[in-house]
């Protein structure tokens, strides 16, 4: 997989690599029938639009995996992520690219363990963060 | 209170009452499941061979797989009958969960508050608390939701 992230690599007010993702309906579905997460905003218009909503939305829990896959993809095999926040804030749509992004905001020793902290959110095409949070994973060190 | 109001009363008496636990096997066929709709290639979820080398020694779950689990049963503990979204979710993950564990969550309702939003008129916010435990009975997880309702009528005016 990736090369391996090491505490010592990490600077506070670096960025995470960003992750694009490009949900379609089909993946609405899959996430769906993954999660058993049924609810019919995700895959039925008429019901969406019978709900207040202009469309079919991203699952909220789908664009916090998106993040989760962002992070793990950053820290490799041997790094642990420890804390995800996510706050839905904004609608999501199939057929439009999402962006996830990261700003490290954080570096410790706790409990003796490498510890980083971000900043993390995904943003729509127009620049939007339509869910944000933080994260907190450990990392291996070389020292 | 209101007789309109978002929340029950019968949803009200349950606010710090811990919930029924439910169990769930994880399975390597619903990890790689969970890989595909996130459409996430990382082989820890996606190649048992690879993941057996790993410091896991086998397959484990990745984040988007914990904070979903049991959500039909979750869903089925909630207020119901109206218009919903999702609000927010923070995980706490102490220990990896890993492919044959059997996990047991239990949610409790720990909040239920009514407040106005600009975009969806009058809504209610209910927050769970969901602990996760392996077969072991230590705590892998614990998990807040943010789940709110709303009335479609009103999103709609607005």
């Amino acid at each position: 997989m990736a090369r391996q992230l090491y505490y010592e690599d990490v600077a506070v007010e670096s960025e995470i690599p960003a992750l694009i993702k490009h949900p379609t309906p089909r993946q609405l579905v899959m996430w769906a029938g993954a999660s058993t997460d049924f609810y019919e905003i995700h895959y039925d218009g008429d019901f969406a639009h019978n709900n207040g909503l202009p469309g079919i939305i991203v699952h909220g829990q789908l664009s916090c995996g998106f993040l989760g896959q962002m992070i793990t993809d950053w820290i490799g095999d041997e790094g642990s992520i420890r804390k995800l926040t996510c706050g839905y804030k904004g609608m999501n749509f199939p057929g439009e690219a999402l962006t996830c992004r990261g700003e490290v905001t954080g570096k410790y020793l706790a409990d003796n363990e490498h510890h980083v902290e971000a900043d993390i959110w995904v943003e729509n095409p127009r620049g939007e963060r339509t869910a944000l949070g933080i994260v907190v994973v450990t990392l291996p060190a070389r020292g | 209170m209101a007789e309109d109001s978002l929340i029950s009363e019968e949803l009200r008496s349950r606010v710090g009452v811990k919930g029924k636990p439910r169990v769930y096997p994880i399975e390597k066929g619903l990890i790689k499941q969970f890989a595909l709709a996130i459409d996430d290639p990382n082989p820890l979820w996606k190649d048992e061979e690879y993941a057996r080398k790993s410091r896991y020694g086998g397959m484990v779950a990745p984040p988007a797989l914990v904070i979903a689990l049991g959500w039909s049963d979750f869903q089925a503990d909630g207020p119901r009958g109206r218009a919903g979204l999702h609000g927010g979710t923070e995980l706490e993950y102490y220990q990896p969960i890993r492919a044959g564990d059997t996990i047991t969550v239990t949610n409790t309702l720990v909040d239920a508050q009514e407040k106005e939003s600009k975009r969806l008129g009058r809504m209610a916010v209910f927050t769970y608390e969901r602990t996760y435990k392996n077969q072991q009975r230590e705590v892998v997880a614990k998990c807040r939701q943010l789940l709110i309702n709303y009335r479609a009528e009103e999103a709609k005016r607005g």
